[in-house]
């Protein structure tokens, strides 16, 4: 049987305008041979999930800075689950206070990642926890 | 249920899904294909190529918007390149079109080309068939960003149209003999740049001198500044003209034969070699092989007779 490759959509949702960490962090998964499916700024939750279904992704991963995490990354959760598309699954990074850590693992993220986090380790977590979908 | 069946019911992520099966090497995807096979052929393909850069993206996006307008449903397929090193890629050509994704009309789906070369990915042309298959009217088919002799395209597409930029200068007289002969339209994007009009000169010049009979299409070069949108209608109009010739003119019959011979080509030299070349990795010859060649202890040619002479010798048994 031929082998699958892992593949990641990195997105930035709402109105933060800095990418350069959804980049780094693109470049290391690309590093890590995902192949990954980069969206851009300003995206809405809807655009979000409506490409991580097209794209067959196996994980989406949402970097944001703009203090709006808590209704952004539950709201792509939310939306993947109405789709029946909650088997992918869905980690966040950014400026995110570790008190609302526990909130957004509740409404479905698998994991959150916060400043200093290394991408070896980002990387590390994908490998151990995403598997692509057979 | 299988996934052609829920694709032609709809189903949005059966055929994500059967993309993926396609772009893995998945068997089962055959089965799938023939399923969908009879209900494709519909769509009109166009590709979309040029160095990377020129703006194929924005302007990928731009053509699907005015599609859109005209009431068309749009598929694309967009190719970004695959790292040589770690089989890793970024995809970034939506960054350009995801405005489109939650259009209910529109099905983006990136590819990243996985070694294969030719401006494509190996899976291209299936996971165009999908779309087709989904009732897309068109599909527009984004190569990576090429340089000469990229030319797959061509031989995929309905429509190829070749993207340029201004300032390419005397690049363009290096260019000439891969790039040029493939394009059913020719655009020079960015044409807010000053250099612009001398590029679409130059092009048209060389496109001139192209030998042509009667009746044949004559490729026209187009102006777009696809950031702001400038240009897209008149393009999209060209689309349709050089559709209306190759329907009006009967160059679609000999456009398909040859597409259709190279297609049934490709999947016998894939099957085959997979034939042969299993049971050869399964018992391990196949690295006995390479050890010889490697110590020259025999010649690749002889080897490939071998194993030729063995399969024929199984038939007659």
């Amino acid at each position: 049987m031929a082998e699958r490759t892992l593949r990641v959509l990195v997105g930035k949702p709402g109105l933060d305008g800095h990418d350069r960490g959804a980049k780094i962090i693109a470049r290391a998964f690309r590093d890590a041979g995902f192949e990954v499916i980069y969206t851009g700024l300003h995206q809405t939750p809807e655009q979000i999930v409506s490409a991580a279904i097209q794209e067959d992704v196996d994980c989406v991963g949402l970097s944001i800075l703009s203090g709006a995490h808590n209704t952004l990354l539950p709201k792509v959760c939310q939306l993947l689950k109405e789709k029946n598309a909650d088997d992918i699954g869905v980690f966040g990074g950014g400026v995110i206070p570790e008190d609302d850590i526990p909130g957004l693992k509740g409404a479905g993220l698998k994991e959150v990642f916060t400043p200093g986090t290394s991408t070896e380790d980002i990387v590390k977590w994908v490998r151990e926890n995403i598997r692509p979908r057979a | 249920m299988p996934l052609a069946e829920k694709i032609l019911a709809g189903d949005i992520r059966a055929a994500a899904r059967l993309m993926r099966d396609i772009d893995d090497g998945f068997e089962s995807a055959h089965d799938e294909l023939k399923s969908l096979y009879p209900h494709a052929g519909k769509a009109y393909l166009i590709g979309i190529t040029g160095p990377p850069g020129a703006g194929k993206s924005t302007l990928v996006d731009q053509i699907t918007a005015e599609y859109r307008k005209r009431g068309k449903r749009v598929g694309i397929v967009a190719i970004d390149p695959t790292s040589p090193f770690t089989g890793g890629a970024i995809l970034g050509d939506r960054i350009r079109m995801n405005r489109h994704a939650d259009d209910e009309g529109v099905f983006i789906r990136s590819l990243a080309t996985r070694g294969y070369l030719g401006g494509i990915s190996r899976s291209t042309g299936d996971v165009a068939l999908v779309m087709d298959a989904m009732g897309m009217d068109v599909v527009i088919i984004e190569t990576v960003g090429v340089g000469q002799d990229e030319v797959d395209i061509v031989r995929m597409a309905h429509t190829t149209a070749v993207v340029m930029v201004p300032g390419l200068g005397d690049d363009i007289q290096a260019i000439k003999a891969g790039i040029l002969e493939i394009g059913d339209v020719f655009v020079v994007n960015k044409a807010d740049r000053p250099d612009a009009d001398r590029t679409a000169r130059e092009l048209g010049a060389m496109l001139d001198m192209n030998v042509r009979k009667d009746g044949d299409w004559q490729p026209k070069v187009l102006k777009t500044e696809a950031s702001r949108g400038t240009g897209i209608d008149l393009l999209v109009d060209e689309f349709e003209s050089h559709r209306s010739y190759l329907f009006g003119s009967g160059a679609i019959d000999r456009f398909m034969a040859e597409k259709c011979a190279r297609i049934f080509m490709e999947i016998l030299k894939e099957r085959l070699f997979a034939e042969v070349m299993m049971p050869l990795r399964a018992d391990g010859r196949f690295d006995c092989f390479v050890d010889d060649l490697v110590g020259r202890r025999t010649d690749p040619y002889t080897l490939v007779d071998t194993v030729l002479a063995e399969r024929a010798a199984i038939r007659e048994e």
